[in-house]
């Protein structure tokens, strides 16, 4: 298990006051939301500091955790003392974000003791129906193309049978429906919590995001790409060939094309009803003069072409 | 669970419609939460008086937004709709600046 050193997550000095502990995790949560931050490792920061808030916001595990040494770096191999924390009177459940399964080893083997017995008394009461889970999960394009299993694998904390929270993974083979959008949820029946007692399980939500691709770029059911072409083809016409997810398809490109131009491949987006269409802008690309030949041939073009290409310029 | 189930599930966005107890289960906030919303016009309600009210399943993204955003962040119901509006914009530029870079 890894030291994590709480004021340095948080930015603080460990002196700081608990106004200042208050301020920066406001500035933390507010930087890193999932739902407001686009970095990649935002949920980790932000639950990260939710864990170092939950220590430090409260002046009794803050100072339990200062007693372990301000030797220790973060990172390191560590484990607790015995009896660490005797000494230290932590009131009623000792949690009060609701979300500590996603919190670390680290917080666990501190103050995992606290909070377990109210969570396993609380099972045992009534019949509900299990609660819906959400989650987020990131899929290749093609899977909207043509309904595709995906394998998915999912973290959540769960009580174990000493009524303490674990995060377990399982994995799931999940069909993608045919024609799904960027941000779009699936909802699969019975996959949530288990219910109490006679109660039903409840659903699980997929909120699905398409990874970058690297040829296209998603807008609703469109895509949108750039599709490099010859000189030769953008001046005189020609049938290209140009990818699609579905496979490659000819294209043609009028004379007189260039660089920006944009074609469209109706109903070559996600499928649909309508299907989504793609957007081929053309980029003209010059071909190399590398041999004595290509040299030639620009040679030729600049002498033979008036053709002035900063015209517009008045240059 | 066997390794072979495949699990099939539908669109929300496409093919369900909400009750108002279902919705307020799905995002787990009691349903007077959920008037709260329509109240503050983050959602809307089909179909007559609130005994027949059905949402569209592109509400419950909207729903468990404004929740998170809500218990996360400590802002209240109208800050979390303007942030929620804001955040919808920020991701269509996104999209666009993304689409027009390459």
């Amino acid at each position: 298990m890894e030291y994590k050193d709480y004021y340095k997550i948080m930015g603080l000095k460990r002196d700081a006051s608990q106004d200042d502990i208050k301020r920066a995790h406001r500035k933390l949560a507010r930087k890193y939301h999932p739902d407001v931050s686009k970095e990649p490792d935002a949920e980790a920061k932000f639950k990260e500091a939710g864990e170092a808030y939950e220590v430090l916001k409260d002046p009794e595990k803050r100072a339990a955790y200062d007693r372990l040494g301000d030797n220790l770096k973060a990172g390191q191999e560590f484990h607790p003392p015995p009896n660490w924390d005797s000494g230290f009177e932590f009131r009623g459940g000792g949690f009060t974000a609701a979300d500590m399964g996603g919190f670390s080893d680290f917080f666990a083997e501190l103050f995992g003791q606290q909070g377990r017995a109210a969570q396993a008394a609380y099972s045992t009461q009534f019949n509900a129906r299990g609660q819906d889970h959400h989650a987020k999960v990131a899929v290749d394009l093609e899977a909207a193309f043509h309904d595709a299993t995906r394998s998915i694998s999912l973290q959540s904390p769960e009580l174990d049978a000493q009524g303490q929270m674990r995060l377990t993974t399982r994995t799931l083979n999940v069909k993608i429906p045919k024609g799904i959008k960027e941000g779009q949820q699936i909802r699969l029946a019975g996959q949530g919590s288990p219910g109490m007692g006679q109660g039903v399980k409840g659903d699980l939500y997929l909120e699905i995001h398409f990874k970058p691709h690297p040829i296209y770029r998603v807008e609703g059911r469109d895509l949108h790409m750039q599709l490099p072409v010859a000189p030769w083809e953008a001046a005189l016409g020609a049938t290209v060939k140009a990818p699609t997810p579905d496979g490659k398809v000819d294209l043609k490109i009028p004379a007189g094309s260039n660089s920006g131009n944009k074609l469209r491949l109706k109903g070559r987006g996600i499928p649909g009803n309508p299907a989504g269409d793609i957007y081929v802008t053309l980029s003209v690309v010059a071909p190399p003069a590398n041999s004595e030949q290509a040299k030639a041939i620009y040679k030729e073009m600049a002498s033979k072409l008036a053709f002035n290409p900063r015209a517009g310029m008045g240059v | 669970m066997g390794k072979q189930t495949i699990l099939t599930g539908i669109i929300v966005e496409e093919t369900t419609v909400f009750t108002l107890a279902e919705l307020s289960r799905a995002c787990g906030k009691p349903a007077e939460w959920i008037l709260a919303l329509v109240e503050e016009g983050v959602i809307e309600p089909v179909g007559g008086d609130q005994a027949h009210w059905q949402f569209r399943g592109h509400c419950l993204r909207r729903v468990c937004i404004v929740q998170r955003l809500e218990s996360d962040l400590g802002l209240n119901l109208a800050g979390a709709a303007l942030a929620l509006e804001l955040l919808e914009e920020v991701e269509t530029l996104r999209n666009r600046i993304a689409i027009l870079e390459r």
